[in-house]
């Protein structure tokens, strides 16, 4: 999924994705672009990776490199994974652009032993602030499409995505606020100051098998 | 074979291009499809027209014969040298005709591991092909995953489906409806059923070609005329460029190969010969496999393609899969398409880095 994202953002979004990641363990990237993180686990990690990615282009640049990635999406794609084949499943900045984010996520729960999400925070004061004073949709530098143009139709706040996360039975083991320069937020700071200061956040979960 | 029957003595036919490495390392086969053969890259000994891979294989091509050693064999069965119904049944001293014992696409594999034995290769660093060719790529992986270190089936299936037996079956019904096939034994009798072929030929080429694609070419613009002539000459150009490719198949393909081909097609079904699960046809292959397909292919449609590749997801295999956006249907396999060739290229150049291939 070809999201607007910076690439100085992209680049600490996926360091901070891989750091989650055990080393020689198997991971599906889902919307993994052109292949970056894979190709980033695969050299630091010795990870056996394979992605899913919707764009021709996006597969043909992470064939190319070696990689084994699937052309299609979360929606339609995950359905056909087995049970418990992967030891990591990562969605990154995809969750709020599928059509049935709870079942998506329920999914990676179901083919990996862990998830890892990142999703950006909709709940962040910039955006808080431009819906009540200006009364327009938000567009910032992390989510700059126009209302009727954007490929995220799913928005959910940090706050909304651990409320998902407990409805659908999963633990959260692990889970990091980013501010806008990507730097991760105290982990002192209460939940609701989370969602107010964090540009996006990443979750490491599980589900009992 | 399968069918039960010893076949000997057994010819292959098979043309190379480029050079084997010392390590043997660098050998990529290419399975041809019906009504291809081994001359992939190299003007056709009896039409003159170039090799019908050209856009694939050549120096600085995916294929690159610079450095890779390519090879393509004629498979058994077919017409163009290897040992198939026109050739000589030594037990009579003529030919084989419908006496020839019918071949699966694991025959014609079976018989391409001998010659890569012959050629004293141990792993072939690519196997490669496309709608029959692709059959034989998934079953080499199948029959030889330690031997294939590559696989590349591009739109194809793993069995094929009910309508493509239907299109074959008109195929070989107008052959034999042909008064010149005589039973099969026409090269006995000197006779030949060319139009029986010829119509076979251009039915299946339809099969090809996509709606959108036949529309841009053709429209119902018509041939060489200002007007319908109200009679049931070629009025149209695409009867006439299906009469023409009719014609020009006659020429280098032999009847009867034709329904040892289809059949063969028609046979084929993986997952049948492992329990009914296409996942355990794969499992624990070592095999990095490219699958892929083309939009506009209703022969050979994505959804063959993807069944293959959640079969290789589930067997653990490591699987990448393309569809190519295209509206030149089945074909798209043969023609110039950008996207495709890098496709493979960048699978091909990545095989043969992690093979450690310069």
């Amino acid at each position: 999924m070809s999201l607007a994202r910076t690439l100085a953002q992209a680049r600490v979004d996926l360091l901070r994705v891989a750091e989650l990641v055990a080393p020689t363990s198997r991971v599906l990237d889902v919307g993994c672009g052109d292949g970056e993180l894979l190709r980033l686990l695969a050299e630091e990690r010795s990870v056996d990776g394979r992605g899913i990615e919707l764009s021709q282009q996006g597969v043909n640049d992470c064939v190319a490199k070696g990689l084994s990635v699937i052309q299609g999406d979360a929606d339609a794609d995950l359905v056909d994974y087995p049970d418990d084949a992967f030891d990591y499943v990562i969605l990154s900045q995809t969750l709020q652009a599928t059509r049935q984010p709870r079942v998506v996520l329920e999914h990676m729960l179901r083919i990996g032993r862990r998830a890892i999400v990142s999703v950006p925070n909709f709940g962040h004061w910039r955006i808080r602030a431009q819906v009540a004073f200006l009364g327009r949709m938000p567009v910032t530098k992390s989510l700059s499409h126009s209302w009727y143009d954007t490929p995220n139709i799913h928005f959910c706040t940090i706050a909304d995505f651990v409320a998902l996360a407990r409805e659908v039975g999963a633990t959260i083991d692990k889970s990091v606020a980013l501010d806008l320069a990507g730097r991760p937020l105290n982990r002192m700071f209460s939940p609701w100051a989370w969602n107010l200061m964090g540009d996006q956040a990443i979750f490491l979960l599980h589900r009992k098998r | 074979m399968d069918s039960g029957v010893a076949l000997a003595p057994l010819t292959i036919a098979y043309q190379t291009y480029g050079a084997l490495n010392a390590a043997k390392s660098n050998a990529l086969l290419i399975c041809h499809a019906l009504s291809g053969d081994q001359h992939v890259a190299n003007p056709h000994p009896v039409t003159g027209r170039p090799g019908w891979w050209e856009t694939m294989v050549g120096a600085g091509r995916p294929f690159d014969t610079n450095r890779f050693f390519v090879i393509c064999s004629n498979v058994i069965g077919g017409c163009m040298g290897s040992t198939g119904p026109a050739s000589v049944n030594p037990d009579r001293g003529q030919p084989y005709g419908l006496d020839f014992p019918i071949v699966t696409i694991a025959d014609m594999v079976r018989a391409q591991a001998l010659l890569i034995d012959h050629l004293g290769i141990d792993t072939l660093l690519c196997v490669a092909g496309g709608s029959m060719g692709g059959m034989q790529v998934l079953q080499w992986a199948a029959t030889y995953p330690d031997r294939v270190f590559a696989a590349l089936p591009i739109a194809t299936a793993a069995r094929h489906s009910s309508q493509n037996i239907a299109f074959h079956e008109v195929g070989r019904q107008a052959i034999m409806a042909d008064p010149d096939w005589r039973g099969g034994r026409y090269l006995v009798e000197g006779t030949r059923p060319a139009k029986g072929l010829g119509v076979a030929r251009m039915a299946a080429h339809i099969t090809y070609l996509s709606e959108s694609a036949l529309h841009r070419k053709f429209g119902r613009n018509l041939q060489d005329r200002a007007a319908r002539t109200f009679s049931f000459d070629a009025d149209f150009q695409v009867e006439s460029y299906l009469r023409h490719q009719g014609a020009i198949f006659v020429e280098r393909f032999d009847p009867n190969s034709y329904l040892y081909m289809t059949r063969a097609m028609d046979y084929f079904d993986l997952a049948a010969d492992y329990g009914g699960s296409l996942a355990s046809a794969f499992k624990g292959s070592r095999t990095r496999f490219c699958v892929v397909s083309f939009t506009s292919d209703w022969l050979f449609p994505t959804t063959d393609s993807r069944a293959i590749v959640r079969a290789l997801n589930a067997g653990g295999a490591s699987v990448s899969f393309v569809e190519i956006e295209t509206d030149r249907g089945h074909d798209a396999f043969l023609l110039d398409v950008p996207e495709f060739i890098d496709t493979t290229q960048g699978f091909i150049d990545a095989a043969a880095r992690a093979r450690g291939v310069d």
